[in-house]
């Protein structure tokens, strides 16, 4: 027998070796616990990470140093058409608080709790697992940091995964294109109903390429290229109504329909990210409730021009429409334009589409503008909070 | 091309400063970590797998090569999310490859290079899918084009690379 291991040393080594590697393995998938094998990855992402920190760090300074001293082409143009877009925000934020209130007031009649973003953390993107089989990122903040497993990580323009391990310093995300994520999210498109009943459900991932795809949707469903897929917050992770992607590509597989997207955030370019520290599921409270006790039928009636209210069927003769002259009590609340009865947008009851405010958020806050703890605004209407 | 069969008395074997030893794998780790989040096409490249792959065919030694191999296989598999050893397993095997082929054939031509990774790149991407769908019982496509792509892409760089590393190399 010694004989043979000496006679044949090479193979007998590579035996041991590949069995104790088989052993190991078998011990990791049987038992499902990465608790297992963390201190052997805390070890090699502390060895890995402080190196890809002092070079991020290196290379953001040296750039920071010509963008914000040398590089000063071209500011007071910029100047100035940033002026001009706070002026035009400015309008549009006027349209979105008031659009959300009416969603707050219709929320609170229907119960319906809210996902407030309390709290965000930014972190810069320092490196990557190295393999196309797992898309996974590492962030220069870990568990000091406030970081968390189980943390959503997104950007200005939409969700980008979440947070599979965590040390110290630094901590690992799990990309929503790798092939073993999942999030829930649903589809909202022009044609499909404004509630969640109705709308095509079903579940992000990727596939072997690294491609971002929609699976679980059944043949049949009406899915079309440019539709939007947003966050539908069954997963208690990633907070509801944050935008994932666009359809870009449908075709037809066995019983399911083989959906690709193009991700919101630009997954391959990700420099620097929030992560979720904080989300809370709230509802709404009662003083949000228009008028006391006025029921959202007679808000709606009273901006709707045209429509007489209960009192004018009475012999009391035509009277105006109660609800700009109505002051909404609740300092969420802001006031209602005296001219809003005759203002179209203000018949429209439905909160603003969360594909809007999406696109608000887009253009309100850049990723290059991160600011520590700030926070995101998810559901409809709701906007920064 | 020469990609001929030697005696053993023909063919040279290498040795390495311990310091290139380490570095060197250790680098290829980093920079596997680090270049793909700012040039995201970096990732069809696998820089640890053409290092185990020059190490052992310089060294001509089965046992260095496998160990190589296990070793940076491992320090790869801790920076995914998948289970310790399928980057291991696999990177062993093309480390004992590796090494075997290069007591036997001499390899230190460009030509003969390219095809070499080549292939154990290819040993190297079956090993690692039949290891994930076969023991970790993870769903995994394979794409043929993907594959021969990215195994032509890695023996390119693999010429460049062991030129490069060539400087090295202390004659034994």
């Amino acid at each position: 027998m010694e004989n043979l291991l000496t006679r044949h040393r090479n193979l007998s080594v590579l035996a041991a070796v590949l069995f104790a590697q088989l052993f190991g393995l078998a011990v990791q998938v049987r038992s499902n616990n990465p608790q297992q094998t963390r201190l052997i990855r805390i070890w090699a992402i502390t060895a890995v990470t402080p190196l890809e920190k002092v070079i991020v760090y290196t290379q953001s300074s040296v750039y920071g140093v010509w963008h914000n001293y040398l590089y000063l082409r071209g500011v007071r143009q910029e100047n100035r058409d940033l002026k001009a877009e706070i002026e035009r925000l400015r309008l549009e934020q006027v349209r979105l608080s008031e659009d959300a209130t009416q969603a707050r007031r219709l929320q609170a009649l229907l119960a319906f709790k809210n996902q407030y973003t309390i709290k965000t953390t930014a972190a810069q993107v320092i490196g990557s697992s190295g393999s196309e089989q797992s898309q996974s990122l590492y962030l220069d903040k870990g568990k000091r940091d406030g970081l968390d497993k189980g943390m959503a990580v997104i950007t200005a323009a939409g969700v980008v995964g979440k947070i599979l391990l965590v040390s110290d310093h630094t901590a690992q995300v799990l990309l929503i294109n790798d092939q073993s994520s999942g999030l829930g999210a649903v589809l909202e498109s022009a044609r499909t109903p404004a509630s969640d009943q109705g709308r095509v459900h079903g579940t992000v991932g990727g596939n072997r390429a690294g491609e971002t795809v929609m699976k679980n949707v059944l043949l049949g469903e009406d899915v079309q290229p440019g539709d939007q897929v947003l966050t539908s917050g069954g997963d208690g992770i990633f907070p509801k109504g944050l935008p994932v992607g666009q359809v870009s590509k449908v075709s037809q597989a066995d019983s399911f329909l083989q959906i690709r997207l193009r991700p919101a955030a630009d997954l391959s370019r990700l420099e620097e990210v929030l992560v979720v520290t904080k989300l809370e599921e709230v509802a709404p409270p009662a003083t949000d409730v228009a008028g006391g006790g006025q029921r959202a039928v007679d808000i709606l009636a009273a901006r709707l021009p045209g429509v007489p209210t209960k009192a004018d069927s009475t012999a009391d003769g035509p009277k105006k429409p109660q609800g700009p002259q109505t002051p909404v009590p609740g300092p969420a609340n802001p006031p209602v334009p005296q001219n809003a009865a005759a203002n179209p947008r203000n018949v429209g009851p439905l909160p603003v589409p969360r594909a809007d405010a999406a696109a608000n958020l887009r253009k309100i806050s850049k990723p290059n503008n991160f600011k520590p703890a700030a926070v995101v605004g998810n559901s409809a209407g709701n906007g920064p909070q | 091309m020469r990609l001929s069969q030697t005696s053993p008395e023909q063919v040279e074997v290498y040795r390495f400063n311990w310091l290139v030893a380490s570095a060197v794998p250790a680098l290829a780790i980093f920079f596997q970590a680090f270049v793909p989040v700012r040039l995201h096409f970096f990732s069809i490249f696998d820089l640890p797998l053409l290092v185990t792959i020059f190490f052992g065919v310089a060294r001509r030694n089965p046992v260095s090569g496998l160990l190589t191999g296990c070793f940076i296989g491992l320090v790869q598999d801790s920076l995914t999310h998948h289970p310790l050893g399928v980057y291991g397993i696999a990177k062993t095997v093309v480390g004992f490859g590796a090494s075997s082929l290069g007591a036997k054939l001499d390899v230190e031509n460009a030509a003969s290079r390219f095809l070499v990774t080549y292939g154990f790149y290819l040993l190297h991407q079956f090993l690692y899918f039949s290891v994930q769908r076969g023991l970790v019982g993870q769903a995994m496509d394979w794409s043929w084009s993907h594959e021969l792509l990215a195994g032509l892409a890695n023996a390119i760089a693999a010429v460049v690379l062991f030129a490069a590393l060539d400087r090295f190399k202390q004659r034994i």
